[in-house]
């Protein structure tokens, strides 16, 4: 490359550069430091060690709000990736007007999350929200949906359906990718449909499925705007207090922003372990076409 | 370089240039020939935005020095926090009382002692009740802007004729227990209908019904969560749960819709009584203003009649934050909304008492003969009632209402004991409040 057009190029990537810098790099490195100190936002951080990742391995809450995250990202991520999949294949069958449902199945990706809680209060309501008027059509009595602890996180966990549709996008660009000569093949061996899902489709758009699922587990461990708005305080009892909320909470309503920072430095640990996890898990699993 | 390399440098600057000075004029004030401009940040929105705006009016034209720039904005207090650490807060902040200690912990406000003696405000020129929790480890940190008194609220259609009055309606917790299990209605699925009395509703004083009961929860710099009196009043609150079935309740509870309307559960005939501010009645003044209610102080257990006229208060709150650029124009403008006509004026406007210890006749018949609240008078007299009480002072005060809303809904889930869901809470709090000391007051 000619060094005039790498100063060009780089010209050219200035602002993310600076934009990285400035809003990335100056509160990474900022937050590792605060994890170290006592630090109130309105008073000078003072450094006080592991004081705050020793609290925070004995604090009560700490451990509910976690289990509660890990419980729903074990509900989510693999309900979230079967629905994705299947809407998925459905939609990328040939009928007419295909565009049509491709389009309604995407729509409700985006809606806003606060919007989207406000919403799902109503449909989920004890008292008259559509779920309990189906139930009642069928002779059975709804659980508390908002309001029994043992409840509150299966109903985030049916809600993170809603957002399947980005992923859905991406396995439909991946299948139509695989090669039509490989079903042409698996047919002439005797393979239905059921045998070519199998042995074709799925282990054909597998790297996908991989990306999907660690793009979904990082951002269930993230879950935070539907259940701030849908259980305010993650009541009933702390049932639906996730980690981000703990988070929030420590750093904004009680002023402990080192404590927070820690909790950040910890959730990214625990991120970075649970990908590298899947991405071992999957090594037998998923096919590149370069293997 | 060459001159399309320079030209593109010189775009992307002036870009960024431009994007700090517009960015830069959003946060900074626009002076007023003349004024100094104290910039107001409160957390009102809708009709009680209006009323305050109306005061703010009011101040900028009775005098030609200093102009209010009133911005109703959300998340007061976490924007306050930010700005006040950013260097460059509003003049005046509008935040919770609440809030108070945490923030006067964190050396976030200005003292206002001084300022606020020269002007002649002191314990003679409020109410006791709202005036003790402003004064803090020494300083005053705040002034009121306006407060409220908790009293119950009764429909007097939903209730028995003979204890369908304020006189007659029954004076203890076990009586209202009982009328409470009377009244109370299911339909033929056994679905509950209307409730005489629940605790969890509206929920929002989860950390006080300890003290109803004698209790407290800070006590010479001691915890007292699991007090006796705390643990009577949580038995008490799951009484409730095992009388109508926490699931029950649950369900009926989740269909109640926001106290802002008219769907409110008490307008509603859902709720007989309910525990609710002075303001209630404005509601039901606007939404309802046929229904027929009454309030009574909230009764006191049986063998406690030495609480009998106890009452929770609570008040909105005006501060100055550290760093305020014009801290003697922003306390001219609180010491205006001080005055006994501006003060009179803005609480009726939001429907709620006067935290000042004289009130005119005036102020009482507006709210009587306009009919917005009848019973305006007892909340007057409960603010001023030596039981009253309010939030205990102390900076891990938002922690501590949480605990208590959690250990409230462990125990009305029926998920712990009360021992047990109160236990756990005093150990935690205890905990932070260790930590507290150790990383705030003591540095």
């Amino acid at each position: 490359m000619k060094r005039r057009d790498a100063r060009v190029g780089l010209l050219f990537a200035a602002p993310w550069i600076f934009g990285f810098l400035i809003f990335m790099t100056y509160p990474l490195v900022a937050s590792l430091v605060s994890s170290f100190t006592n630090f109130s936002i309105l008073r000078p951080p003072k450094l006080i060690g592991l004081q705050n990742y020793n609290e925070l391995f004995h604090d009560k809450v700490f451990y509910q709000s976690l289990g509660n995250t890990l419980f729903y990202v074990l509900g989510a991520v693999p309900l979230t990736t079967v629905c994705a999949i299947l809407l998925a294949l459905l939609l990328n069958t040939k009928v007419k007007g295909m565009s049509v449902y491709r389009t309604l199945f995407f729509l409700p990706t985006l809606v806003p999350m606060v919007a989207l809680g406000t919403l799902f209060l109503w449909v989920f309501n004890g008292d008259y929200g559509l779920f309990k008027q189906a139930f009642l059509k069928v002779h059975m009595t709804p659980p508390g949906w908002l309001t029994d602890p043992n409840w509150s996180k299966w109903t985030l966990i049916l809600i993170s359906m809603w957002g399947c549709g980005q992923a859905m996008v991406i396995y439909l660009a991946g299948l139509q990718d695989v090669p039509v000569s490989l079903y042409e093949a698996a047919e002439l061996d005797g393979a239905k449909s059921w045998a070519k899902t199998i042995h074709v489709t799925l282990p054909m758009i597998s790297p996908v499925i991989l990306f999907n699922v660690v793009m979904s587990i990082i951002g269930s461990l993230q879950i935070f705007a539907v259940p701030y708005v849908m259980f305010p305080g993650g009541a009933p009892a702390r049932s639906a207090y996730f980690y981000t909320s703990y988070l929030y909470d420590n750093a904004f309503q009680y002023q402990r922003m080192g404590y927070a920072s820690a909790m950040g430095w910890v959730l990214f640990l625990i991120t970075l372990a649970l990908t590298l996890i899947a991405l071992k898990l999957s090594e037998k699993h998923v096919h590149y076409e370069s293997n | 370089m060459t001159a399309r390399e320079v030209a593109g440098l010189c775009i992307a600057a002036a870009v960024m240039v431009g994007a700090a000075i517009e960015g830069s004029s959003v946060v900074t004030r626009k002076p007023e020939a003349g004024r100094v401009t104290v910039i107001y940040w409160e957390k009102w929105t809708g009709d009680e935005a209006t009323e305050m705006r109306k005061v703010v009016n009011a101040f900028n034209t009775s005098q030609d020095k200093i102009f209010v720039q009133y911005l109703s904005i959300s998340g007061v207090d976490t924007k306050t926090m930010l700005a006040t650490a950013g260097g460059n807060p509003p003049d005046v902040a509008g935040i919770w009382l609440d809030q108070l200690c945490e923030f006067s912990d964190a050396k976030a406000l200005t003292d206002l002692s001084q300022m606020a003696r020269e002007s002649g405000l002191g314990p003679d020129y409020y109410i006791k009740g709202y005036w003790d929790p402003l004064n803090y480890r020494g300083g005053l940190w705040a002034l009121p802007s306006t407060p409220a008194s908790i009293a119950l609220h009764v429909r007097s259609d939903l209730v028995p004729a003979d204890v369908a009055t304020p006189e007659t309606f029954p004076k203890t917790i076990e009586g209202l227990d009982k009328l409470a299990e009377k009244i109370s209605k299911r339909n033929s699925n056994g679905d509950l209908v209307m409730a005489g009395f629940l605790p969890s509703d509206p929920g929002w004083w989860n950390w006080a019904w300890g003290m109803y009961f004698g209790g407290k929860l800070f006590d010479a710099d001691k915890l007292t969560i699991d007090s006796p009196e705390n643990v009577r009043a949580f038995h008490w609150v799951q009484s409730y749960a095992k009388r109508f079935g926490a699931k029950e309740v649950q369900s009926f509870q989740s269909g109640f819709a926001n106290f802002a309307s008219p769907q409110d559960p008490f307008m509603l005939g859902k709720v007989a009584t309910e525990e609710n501010g002075v303001w209630k009645g404005s509601y039901i003044h606007v939404f309802k203003p046929n229904i027929k209610w009454f309030a009574v102080p909230f009764p006191y257990p049986e063998d406690r009649k030495d609480l009998e006229g106890h009452s929770n208060l609570s008040q909105d709150i005006l501060t100055i934050p550290r760093g305020a650029k014009h801290v003697k124009e922003a306390f001219e403008f609180i010491r205006f909304v001080q005055r006994q006509d501006v003060m009179e004026g803005l609480c009726e406007g939001h429907g709620k008492n006067s935290p000042l210890q004289h009130v005119s006749e005036e102020f009482f018949n507006s709210f009587i003969t306009s009919n917005r609240n009848k019973y305006i008078r007892l909340f007057d007299e409960l603010a001023r009632s030596p039981k009253a009480f309010s939030t205990p002072q102390i900076g891990v005060l938002p922690q501590l209402e949480n605990e208590m809303s959690v250990a409230f809904q462990e125990v009305s889930t029926e998920e712990k004991t009360p021992e047990e869901a109160l236990h756990d809470a005093q150990e935690r709090m205890t905990a932070l409040w260790d930590t507290y000391k150790d990383q705030v007051l003591n540095q």
